[in-house]
């Protein structure tokens, strides 16, 4: 039987083997060095990557960029790449000198992606960012340039179960003894008071911050005494049974899920969770400010959201690309996407408008004003704290260390090199 | 495997063989031919290993940063990345943690694989279908089984926690994953589970190679059933048990996907291995020289246990030609 098909048939093995040996050699050639370009290098389309992996974030994004791509006049190809993923998908498209034409990179990374050097910089290019929260300006900033610009910005807040708070007689705690005390009243059966995010990500860090910087501590010095103030609450709440052990594997779209479910009475969220919880009718949700230590403190909430680059290709792609971000980032596309998505637009004008006609939202955007962009203090440093942060708050809530063993740790990893 | 083909049968492979070679006369052409032949698998070795691995040898003495992945210059720094993962807090328990993994999922792996291969040696109704139904594991792609896993290690929800509960096993939930003391020994549970079939399969395949004959002999003289597991199956099986623990080693060591799937290595590191160390190192740090030098470390036991394995295959080619 001959399985050859009948083209292949009448050459012999020799002319084969040539042929086999020329085609590999070309894949040989192929595997050295990629010399720019990129994929889909046609003047008429642009790449664009991000890591939104659920709805409405991810349905609602290839709406908006369709819009701004028509706007310009180019096609944009959308393509998303998981979470964590994200950052070392970035740098080998830096390598073989093909980022995409429009990344959404969250506003810790901007900074170290800048520092590759393969991002345009938008304040050169006639981006002007004076509208916008400062906080979210700063995020996108690195070494005196602009490079990356947030559509819109979000940060953390209370999310507590109505029925459940009515049926126990509580109104939503605004101090850490009320919260504390709360939660544990709340603790009924398979049922915890509590419940934040202390995964082993960025996402546990951004979780911890708002208690952290509201105790008064800084990133500069992970064991001040008020950073340890911040980190017994936490310990508490897990300690006493009103927060599950499993909250150093739950992610924020975890502890979402365990809320909708009921399984939880409170959790810290942000406002992106919003249209997935509306859409659950029988569930009955309210939102507060994050409590505070004493009732005459501030919160102070880290700084959410994803920042709009341009990578570097030819001066034609990046003017169109620069054109797509003014697009995405005005006053009506920006409100769009917000009101989507579940953010707050960067315009603090928008913003304002946002807030009124929607009460949901009002206590982000009070929240929002005074947030702290996470590397406002440290700069490209911050990834290295934040991991050093996070480790701790797990070696503390499972790892049987004491907040202040933990975080002098945590501490000590960060001064060595 | 090369035990389970006999002498007779090698022997009249080879002898063809030898036939075809002495009937076609070598030209110059079909020399070409087989450089042709030849050039495209080095191609793929050369583009696919060698390339990456050589690539990741430099990159372990070199400073690379986010920076050198544009401008593509790193400045070479010795072994002062080596040095820095010698001496960080957390390599040597990272190496602790790897020994415990790969010995305990190595011995429970293998005995119970052992143990099965013996079962399945009787004859009895459904022994086919049982056989390969215990290969699912094995089939299973691992992004699947170690999500299943997570799900039913779950310390509030997961059924084996719920399962224990109902059966007054332990009075509280047990803490699989979210425990510094447990999270290694879960992740050793779940490797244990994926390897059983690959030591089953090869050391059925090893006993069924064992003549019949060998265990009446050792019966008739009035053996009893361990006496003849210790003093025929045992000895008899070693070439095949030495190939299974050595492959085994290999594959164990570099198990990257079923930690990073259940745990992400964490608790606080409590079930990193090297390998999850590397990436660490490499992606969430972002000290690419780091952890290129753990993957180095990794390499280099790999490679002794290869030569190990190679050794070994080869002896045993020898002893049973």
């Amino acid at each position: 039987m001959n399985l050859l098909p009948p083209r292949l048939r009448g050459m012999t093995a020799g002319r084969c083997a040539l042929a086999l040996a020329v085609a590999s050699s070309l894949a040989l050639s192929a595997c050295g060095s990629g010399d720019g370009g990129g994929s889909g290098s046609e003047a008429g389309s642009l790449t664009e990557t991000d890591y939104y992996d659920s709805a409405p974030q991810n349905t609602q994004l290839p709406k908006v960029l369709d819009e701004c791509g028509d706007q310009v006049g180019v096609k944009i190809v959308h393509q998303e790449v998981p979470r964590a993923q994200f950052m070392p998908k970035l740098l080998q498209q830096a390598s073989s000198r093909s980022l995409p034409d429009l990344a959404l990179v969250d506003n810790p990374d901007l900074q170290q992606l800048a520092a590759t050097g393969g991002l345009v910089p938008l304040s050169q290019a006639g981006l002007s960012t004076g509208v916008l929260y400062p906080s979210i300006v700063a995020a996108g900033r690195y070494q005196g340039e602009t490079y990356g610009i947030a559509p819109g910005v979000n940060g953390l807040a209370l999310f507590y179960n109505k029925d459940m708070f009515a049926s126990a007689g509580l109104t939503p705690p605004t101090t850490w003894d009320q919260l504390t005390a709360d939660a544990k009243k709340l603790t009924q059966g398979k049922r915890y008071g509590m419940a934040f995010s202390a995964v082993g990500t960025e996402e546990g860090s951004f979780q911890f911050e708002p208690f952290f910087w509201t105790a008064g501590a800084s990133l500069k010095n992970l064991n001040s005494p008020q950073a340890v103030q911040a980190l017994t609450l936490w310990k508490t709440l897990v300690d006493q049974g009103s927060a599950s052990k499993s909250v150093v594997t739950w992610t924020q779209t975890d502890i979402n899920d365990q809320f909708a479910a009921g399984n939880v009475a409170m959790m810290i969220n942000g406002p992106w969770q919003l249209p997935k919880l509306n859409a659950k009718k029988d569930l009955h949700f309210g939102i507060a400010p994050i409590p505070v230590p004493s009732s005459s403190a501030k919160p102070v909430t880290p700084l959410g959201g994803e920042v709009w680059t341009v990578g570097h290709s030819d001066r034609a792609r990046e003017r169109k690309a620069v054109a797509v971000v003014k697009c995405l980032l005005d006053p009506e596309h920006s409100l769009e996407w917000s009101k989507a998505a579940g953010y707050i637009p960067s315009d603090r004008a928008a913003a304002a408008r946002l807030a009124a006609s929607d009460p949901q939202l009002a206590a982000f955007v009070t929240e929002v004003g005074t947030a702290q962009a996470r590397t406002a203090e440290l700069g490209t440093g911050y990834p290295k704290v934040s991991e050093a942060l996070w480790t701790a708050l797990q070696a503390c809530l499972v790892g049987g260390k004491t907040p202040q063993a933990a975080l002098a740790e945590a501490q000590s990893k960060t001064t060595k090199s | 495997m090369s035990t389970s083909v006999s002498p007779r049968a090698r022997f009249a492979v080879r002898s063809a063989g030898r036939r075809a070679e002495r009937g076609r006369p070598r030209s110059s052409r079909s020399r070409w031919s087989a450089v042709g032949f030849i050039v495209p698998a080095w191609a793929y070795v050369a583009c696919f290993y060698l390339y990456p691995l050589v690539s990741n040898v430099r990159m372990g003495f070199q400073n690379y940063t986010v920076a050198s992945f544009y401008t593509g210059r790193a400045p070479y720094v010795g072994l002062a990345n080596y040095r820095a993962v010698l001496h960080g807090s957390e390599f040597w328990p990272t190496v602790a943690n790897t020994v415990v993994f790969t010995v305990a999922s190595l011995v429970v792996q293998f005995s119970i694989g052992l143990a099965l291969a013996m079962f399945f040696r009787r004859a009895f109704p459904l022994n086919g279908t049982l056989r390969s139904l215990l290969l699912v594991p094995w089939l299973l792609p691992l992004v699947v089984s170690g999500t299943v896993w997570r799900w039913m290690l779950d310390n509030d929800s997961g059924v084996l926690n719920q399962a224990l509960l109902q059966l007054h096993v332990v009075g509280h939930p047990v803490p699989w994953l979210v425990s510094t003391k447990m999270s290694l020994i879960a992740v050793t549970l779940v490797n244990i589970w994926v390897g059983i079939p690959f030591n089953m399969v090869i050391l059925y395949g090893g006993l069924q190679a064992i003549p019949e004959q060998v265990h009446e002999a050792a019966a008739i003289d009035g053996a009893g059933a361990w006496q003849r597991f210790r003093h025929v199956t045992l000895p008899l099986l070693r070439p095949v048990a030495l190939v299974v623990l050595t492959l085994g080693l290999i594959y164990t060591i570099k198990v990257f996907d079923i930690i990073m799937i259940v745990t992400q290595g964490g608790p606080v590191h409590s079930s990193q291995t090297l390998t999850t160390y590397a990436y660490d190192l490499s992606f969430q740090e972002l000290t690419f020289g780091r952890g290129a030098a753990v993957g180095n470390v990794l390499i280099l036991v790999a490679i002794v246990f290869a030569a190990v394995y190679l050794r070994s295959t080869r002896e045993t080619e020898g002893g049973t030609r």
